[in-house]
């Protein structure tokens, strides 16, 4: 009779021990999860309140703007009729942008290969610490580079470049403009490459470095050279971090304000002539406006920043549309 | 074509810490050659020196020669990439490229060697009835390879290999990935693979050393930290049956490793 006793005294005993862990652990878990969901609602309450707070603010503005909101290009809020819209700058935002982008892609990947495969380990980290710095250099000093510096350096070079190449549409010059002055979109994306290549190549670099080393071996076993061992081996492995990279360069040309209008010089043209110039972005024309503007002109500049907002997420949104799309379609394709 | 390949004085390192020690053999074309020997003991590394492949490592370096039928393949007038497409390589772990295709992935060696985009569909389903895969891939050619089981990942990386016909075929552990009836059927293939390549084969299963191999090699350390030697390289049936130094017969017999 009495060990079954003990046995069973054993028995509860042993199972207690667990199952206090069992709860412990349960606490843990939920206590995670809570916190992960707060964080995940504050991220989402303040993307809507940010966006509340631009709807709520612009709604007067585009009450009383006398002409289209989003047809207009004059932005003269302060006038009476007030006549203002977004197309001049939002359509300058896209083009500095995409300017900036097709400059520093290209640059940003290049780097990222060339520092993570072309050189010994060692030397492409110091270079890669090099590069860092280059993001951390605020963007007013990049400004002050580009208008005192780089407008001065450019002004021969985009006359050159206009007068050459003139017949193509984006390096055309139609009122002769390029020969005094070259506070243009051109250098304006100039500027801004410089500023987002070390942030795409960074990224860029990371997702490199992640890439599994078996699929570089097995590139390298199958008589692959270096550039074919990145093209089938590095490179589609790393096609979606690279545009993660992309977009978060594309997010900061976008909003770039402050090198922007240092440099740009200020018109409300629609065009593509890159080289002339003047044109204007919904960032700069804030930061050069707010200062002077009256009460109606402040809100319509927020007015256009909730364009800017509503640009901002859409080329995200669609941007992670094609790279989900071409992540389940695209799968056979071998470049 | 098929090559023989001679070890001389083969040492590997890794910065300065050797992990292969003056090995000196003679793989003979047409043949299997097994390497055996405890985990650590430079069997990987051993191979991947065959195909220069040890030398993409940071740091990593070899010493003294490999001969394919004469020629040093580290002779500064070989060309790496030739060596390479010359010898295969089958990794332990199965790597595919996982956005690529079936298809796509048996074809990757043949399109980097120029091969005509006509032939490549004949070559890869060649290829892939030699590993036994043709029939359980022959209806999602077009489908990613990352979605294929582990041990059909393998069989796939083994029809990359192939599908280039290299002259030699380097084997790091294939079947370690594979149920028993998938190893089976990569033992045939090695068994037939003979018949055109020279193939080496690292593994940790005896009775596969003993079915598969011409000849085998065992390969030990004599501590930890040691560099691997080569301990015995003879003719499997003997290696196996009379093994004529006392550590091969300790590490066969399963008292050591
Ligand atoms: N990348 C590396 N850097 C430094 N040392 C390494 C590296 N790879 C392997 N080594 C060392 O080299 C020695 C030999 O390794 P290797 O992978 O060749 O052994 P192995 O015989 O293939 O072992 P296993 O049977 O476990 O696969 C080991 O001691 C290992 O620690
Ligand atoms: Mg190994």
């Amino acid at each position: 009779m009495k060990s079954p006793m003990r046995v069973g005294t054993r028995e509860t005993h042993d199972r207690a021990t667990p199952r206090a862990q069992t709860r412990r652990r349960a606490i843990g878990d939920v206590l995670f999860e809570r916190s992960v969901w707060l964080a995940a609602c504050a991220v989402l309450a303040l993307l809507i309140a940010v966006a509340a707070f631009l709807v709520w603010r612009s709604i007067p503005a585009i009450r009383q703007d006398s002409a289209n909101f989003l047809t207009t290009r004059t932005w003269l809020p302060d006038d009476t009729p007030p006549v203002f819209g977004v197309a001049a700058i939002a359509f300058g935002t896209a083009l500095s942008a995409t300017v900036a982008l097709v400059l520093a892609v290209p640059v940003a990947i290049g780097s990222a290969i060339f520092v993570t495969q072309y050189v010994p380990p060692r030397v492409g980290v110091w270079l890669g610490y090099c590069l860092d710095l280059l993001a951390a250099v605020p963007s007013v000093v990049y400004g002050l580079w580009g208008m005192l510096w780089l407008v001065p350096a450019m002004t021969p070079i985009q006359h050159g470049l206009a007068t050459t190449l003139g017949f193509l549409p984006f390096f055309a010059d139609p009122q002769g403009l390029t020969r005094q002055a070259s506070r243009s979109i051109f250098v304006v994306g100039i500027v801004l490459a410089a500023m987002i290549i070390p942030i795409i190549a960074a990224v860029t670099r990371e997702v490199i470095r992640q890439v599994d080393p078996g699929l570089r071996e097995a590139a390298w076993a199958l008589g692959a050279t270096r550039w074919e061992m990145v093209r089938i081996a590095i490179l589609p492995a790393s096609k979606l971090g690279i545009a993660g990279a992309v977009l978060l360069g594309l997010g900061r040309a976008l909003g770039e304000t402050i090198a922007v209008a240092l440099v740009l010089g200020t018109s409300f043209a629609v065009d593509f002539h890159l080289l002339v110039f003047g044109k204007n972005t919904i960032a700069a024309n804030i930061a050069t406006q707010f200062a002077e503007a009256g009460s109606l002109g402040r809100s319509a500049l927020i007015a256009s920043g909730l364009v800017l907002f509503a640009m901002t997420m859409l080329t995200t949104l669609l941007a992670r549309a094609i790279i989900y799309r071409s992540g389940s379609r695209e799968r056979s394709a071998f470049a | 074509m098929s090559r023989r390949i001679e070890l001389h004085d083969l040492s590997c390192y890794y910065g300065n810490r050797k992990v292969v020690d003056r090995i000196t053999m003679t793989i003979e074309p047409k043949s299997v050659t097994a390497i055996i020997g405890p985990s650590g003991c430079g069997k990987s590394t051993l191979l991947r020196a065959i195909n220069r492949l040890h030398e993409t490592l940071p740091g990593a370096r070899v010493e003294g020669r490999v001969l394919l039928d004469g020629d040093n393949i580290y002779d500064r007038s070989i060309d790496v990439v030739d060596v390479r497409r010359i010898v295969g390589m089958v990794f332990q772990r199965p790597n595919p490229f996982p956005t690529m295709s079936i298809h796509d992935n048996v074809a990757a060696g043949l399109k980097l060697a120029g091969v005509r985009r006509r032939d490549l569909d004949d070559i890869v389903e060649k290829a892939l009835i030699a590993v036994h895969l043709w029939n359980e891939v022959k209806d999602r050619l077009r489908r990613p390879a990352s979605a294929l089981s582990g041990g059909q990942q393998q069989r796939l990386c083994i029809a990359r290999a192939i599908a280039v016909q290299p002259e030699v075929l380097l084997m790091d552990e294939p079947c370690s990935a594979l149920d028993p009836i998938s190893t089976l059927a990569i033992e045939d293939l090695i068994a037939e693979l003979k018949n055109d390549f020279t193939v080496v084969i690292v593994t940790h299963n005896m009775q596969q050393a003993a079915r598969v191999s011409d000849m085998t090699a065992f390969v030990t350390v004599d501590g930890p930290g040691h560099p691997g030697r080569l301990v015995e390289y003879a003719d499997t049936k003997t290696l196996f049956s009379v093994p004529a130094d006392k550590r091969t017969e300790d590490y066969i017999t399963g008292r050591v490793g």
